[in-house]
């Protein structure tokens, strides 16, 4: 992938996948340094699962049998000296607590680290396939902060209009641009 | 600026619209498959342009544009498969911005699948 922003949009899925409801999405990019953690409270995963997580012929699913995106991760992080940690309590352990977070660090100012791409594409891109999932997105720059919080957005419009309808969309789209044009 | 109360006008034009139909978007179905395989190969910006096109071609009320995981033809990706009622699904593979706009007009709009960027033409 060209793109940390299709990074971002291929991990979370994982946790849309999940099942979790509520998914927090944080980038913290300062002084060359970026942190990436989503934390869900999907169904986990088990300690044997867990322990596979890096390894690409290791997969939950039954269309195929190589999972990709967590290894592809790794690899990015490691080539520019950071690393991807994964801490998970599986449903099955705790049913009343569970889910995963996923913590990875970059160093953004390696050579070896892609461009972060249109990243405001992959927050509306979640949104619009999953607008009940209770997403949370924070970007932590230099110049300051932009957040967005679908359960705010879901206090606004109610329960008739779904965060996937197109208007909707567009308004986000336009709110995530102008947001991050005054962190510039 | 964008404001709540942009987002509290959509929301009660929306209401006005729900309001004259009980279902939304159920009779043409077009789905985008978002694994690794897709998103590597290029699929968010062909779900971007069919959110965008086909409100923009005003077929909201009757298309829904949704998500979904590996299809499993990932050499094939970015796959798009459109159902719609009564009629053979049509898998679109290798696609793009530019032949999701196409699709939104000849197929969505016309009637009439591009068989040119189905699976069938690219397995021949």
């Amino acid at each position: 992938m060209e793109e940390f922003s299709l990074y971002v949009l291929d991990i979370v899925m994982n946790s849309v996948r999940a099942g979790a409801e509520n998914i927090d999405v944080t980038l913290d990019d300062r002084a060359g340094l970026l942190t990436f953690t989503v934390k869900d409270d999907g169904c986990g995963m088990t300690k044997d699962q867990l322990e596979r997580l890096t390894d690409p012929f290791f997969t939950t699913r039954k269309t195929r049998g190589v999972g990709l995106g967590v290894p592809f991760l790794k690899m990015l992080a490691e080539q520019t000296g950071g690393d991807v940690d994964v801490s998970s309590v599986a449903v099955s352990d705790s049913p009343e607590s569970h889910g995963t977070t996923l913590v990875a660090t970059f160093h953004s100012d390696h050579i070896d680290f892609i461009p972060m791409g249109d990243i405001k594409d992959t927050f509306v891109t979640l949104i619009q396939g999953n607008p009940g999932v209770n997403f949370t997105f924070v970007h932590i720059k230099d110049g300051g902060e932009v957040r967005l919080s679908c359960r705010e957005l879901r206090s606004v419009l109610g329960d008739d209009v779904p965060l996937s309808n197109a208007e909707v969309l567009a308004w986000i789209r336009g709110y995530l641009a102008e947001a991050y044009d005054e962190i510039k | 600026m964008k404001s709540i109360e942009e987002l509290m006008a959509i929301k009660e034009k929306m209401q006005n619209k729900v309001s004259l139909r009980n279902s939304a978007g159920d009779d043409v179905r077009v789905v985008v498959g978002m694994a690794t395989c897709g998103i590597a190969a290029g699929a968010r910006p062909v779900l971007n342009a069919f959110v965008e096109g086909v409100s923009e071609a005003g077929l909201s009320d009757r298309v829904m544009v949704t998500q979904t995981g590996c299809i499993g033809i990932c050499q094939y990706e970015p796959v798009v498969e459109i159902y719609e009622k009564d009629k053979e699904k049509v898998t679109y593979v290798k696609m793009n911005a530019d032949k999701a706009k196409e699709v939104i007009e000849r197929h969505l709009k016309g009637g009439k699948p591009i068989a040119e960027y189905t699976i069938g033409a690219a397995t021949k």
